[in-house]
């Protein structure tokens, strides 16, 4: 790692300007997460009166456990599906807005702000919006001779938090598209169009294929999202209910810690999900070293 | 463009115009909800016009709050989040500035492992090691606290790594320059890095102060008393802190509320925005 050809020097003066980020991270970051690590070893009884070490029976517990099991199955649809709707959503505008010319700042300008609601509020909004007594969906649905109630109906609840997860991320996939679009040279097109590909064969053999960097990056950055900032969306509205069809990974550390009061249990999911968010930091690195080489 | 398509720019407006009535849909739901008095919610399906008690419901929220289900009035709140959110966007900035600086301009032992140690922070969101960082900062005495709500989330890799890039920009002759003029480290930092990245810190502030703003599970675990409660968090308590069905009219009004300092924060700076966005997640 570089750092200037000919850097300042005092003996005493980096360490003090590291100092207030390092002693953060180390109390903050370092310290809770090695607690963690070690107290998904241990086991209290249910009064808290003895611990015991018990090696990976926390782990080999969660693995057995049919509640852990259908939290992960949970988790992977609320990602995929997220991360797809509101990919797909998002790149469907961002075509469309890089066609226009004088209208292409206003749109985005229409588009962006959702990114700026906080996913508590976006849940919220959602839960208003499709409530099954006065809300305008169900009522529209109900034209429909569909009967919406996601408190009862598992499948119902799951869309409503996809929906409402991935409309607040489309601005984020919006911004990225339109930047990868506008940098795709206008002349690798028109020379398709010269050699008459019609304007959907243009997209998907020339324009598709070159996003694709973009689109691997933000498919990582949105599973990341759907897993770990997306508490609120669950917690505001359905509360990984009902019978546990939305409790994703994240939402069952903060109930099995704080509410079950299970803190061996929890801190080996901690330990699962610092894992899981390693390997995506780690993809997401990688990528980005491709990128740059060439 | 290659062709111009007539029909085919009217499909793409068509398109977009209702993609922006969509995505806008749930707010504008939210604003009508907000004018309505509390008796149009029990009649049935929600109305899509606005209402004749607009006035009176956010002077509701603002002032009283809900004191029936315990939650505190609005205006408070409201300041709480700001004073969090400013905390953590002044905190990330500074700290990560000042350490980005030791590590590009000195050449000291150690560099590189304290560069990994801040680097690990980008692999460990609170929601994470939740437990364990809530004992942490139980222990240290500072739940209820302004600084319970900020410290720990103020340090920040990204914000370190996009300073430490544009540092490594930042033409070597300066330096020298500066040197021959005698400055010492200090005064290059604060007299020519400073005035240099001003572009850089204006579009993290925006990131970082929407970061701050938003967060939700972190005030929820370390504020129990009304006082610390900081806004997003405060919506869910209205949610479900009653018996029945929550007093909509007053819940959308506080909704609205909450979204809208960061909204206008993006809608003015947008410039700044998509610059901070778009480069701190490369």
């Amino acid at each position: 790692m570089q750092t200037k050809r000919i850097p300042f020097s005092s003996r005493w003066l980096p360490y003090a300007l590291l100092a207030p980020q390092v002693i953060v991270t180390l109390i903050f970051f370092i310290w809770p997460a090695s607690q963690a690590l070690y107290q998904s070893f241990l086991r209290q009884d249910i009064f808290g009166l003895r611990t015991d070490f018990v090696w990976f029976d926390n782990f080999s517990r969660l693995f057995a456990d049919q509640l852990y099991l259908n939290s992960l199955k949970v988790t992977l649809i609320f990602s995929v599906g997220t991360t797809f709707l509101s990919m797909s959503i998002a790149l469907l505008f961002a075509v469309m807005v890089n066609r226009m010319i004088r209208s292409r700042d206003s749109y985005t300008t229409f588009l962006v702000w959702p990114y700026a609601v906080a996913p508590a509020i976006a849940g919220v909004l959602w839960w208003f919006i499709f409530n099954p007594s006065i809300g305008i969906m169900p009522y529209m649905l109900k034209g429909f001779g569909y009967d919406w109630n996601h408190r009862s109906s598992s499948t119902d609840a799951m869309i409503l938090v996809i929906i409402a997860a991935a409309w607040k991320q489309i601005s984020y996939n919006f911004l990225f598209f339109l930047a990868g679009l506008q940098s795709i040279p206008q002349s690798l097109i028109e020379a398709a169009a010269i050699d008459g590909a019609s304007r959907f064969k243009r997209f998907w053999t020339i324009v598709f294929p070159l996003l694709s960097p973009i689109t691997f990056f933000l498919m990582v950055v949105n599973i990341v999202y759907a897993m770990f900032d997306t508490f609120g969306v669950i917690h505001a509205t359905t509360e990984g209910g009902p019978a546990q069809a939305t409790n994703i990974l994240v939402y069952k550390v903060y109930r099995d810690g704080f509410v079950n009061l299970n803190l061996g249990s929890s801190a080996a999911q901690s330990v699962i999900l610092m894992g899981i968010v390693i390997v995506l930091t780690v993809i997401q690195f990688r990528y980005i070293e491709r990128r740059v080489n060439y | 463009m290659v062709e111009n398509n007539r029909w085919g720019n009217f499909f793409a407006h068509l398109v977009l115009i209702l993609g922006v009535a969509i995505v806008i849909f749930p707010v504008y739901v939210a604003i009508i909800a907000s004018t309505h008095p509390p008796g149009t919610f029990i009649r049935g399906v929600m109305p899509l016009l606005p209402g004749p008690n607009a006035l009176e419901n956010y002077k509701t929220v603002i002032t009283d709050g809900r004191s029936r289900a315990g939650t505190p009035p609005i205006g408070g709140m409201l300041w709480n989040s700001f004073v969090m959110a400013m905390a953590i966007t002044i905190g990330k900035l500074s700290i990560s500035l000042l350490s980005a600086f030791a590590i590009v301009y000195f050449r000291f032992p150690f560099r590189i492992f304290f560069f990994w140690i801040i680097f690990l922070t980008l692999m460990l969101p609170v929601e994470v090691r939740i437990v364990p960082t809530f004992q942490v900062v139980a222990d240290l005495g500072m739940l209820n606290s302004f600084a319970g709500l900020s410290i720990p989330l103020i340090a920040s890799a990204t914000a370190t790594f996009l300073f430490r890039q544009f540092f490594m920009t930042v033409p070597e002759e300066l330096m020298e320059a500066a040197r021959v003029d005698g400055a010492g480290p200090m005064k290059f930092f604060k007299d020519i890095l400073l005035p240099l990245s001003i572009t850089n810190i204006a579009s993290l502030f925006v990131i970082m102060f929407i970061y701050g703003w938003n967060q939700y599970l972190w005030p929820l675990l370390i504020t129990t008393d009304p006082e610390y409660y900081t806004i997003v968090m405060g919506i869910q308590r209205m949610v479900t802190g009653g018996d029945s069905e929550p007093l909509w009219h007053l819940v959308m009004a506080t909704v609205v509320l909450a979204a809208l300092p960061p909204i206008l924060v993006i809608l003015f700076m947008q410039r700044l925005f998509v610059k901070g966005l778009t480069e701190t997640e490369k």
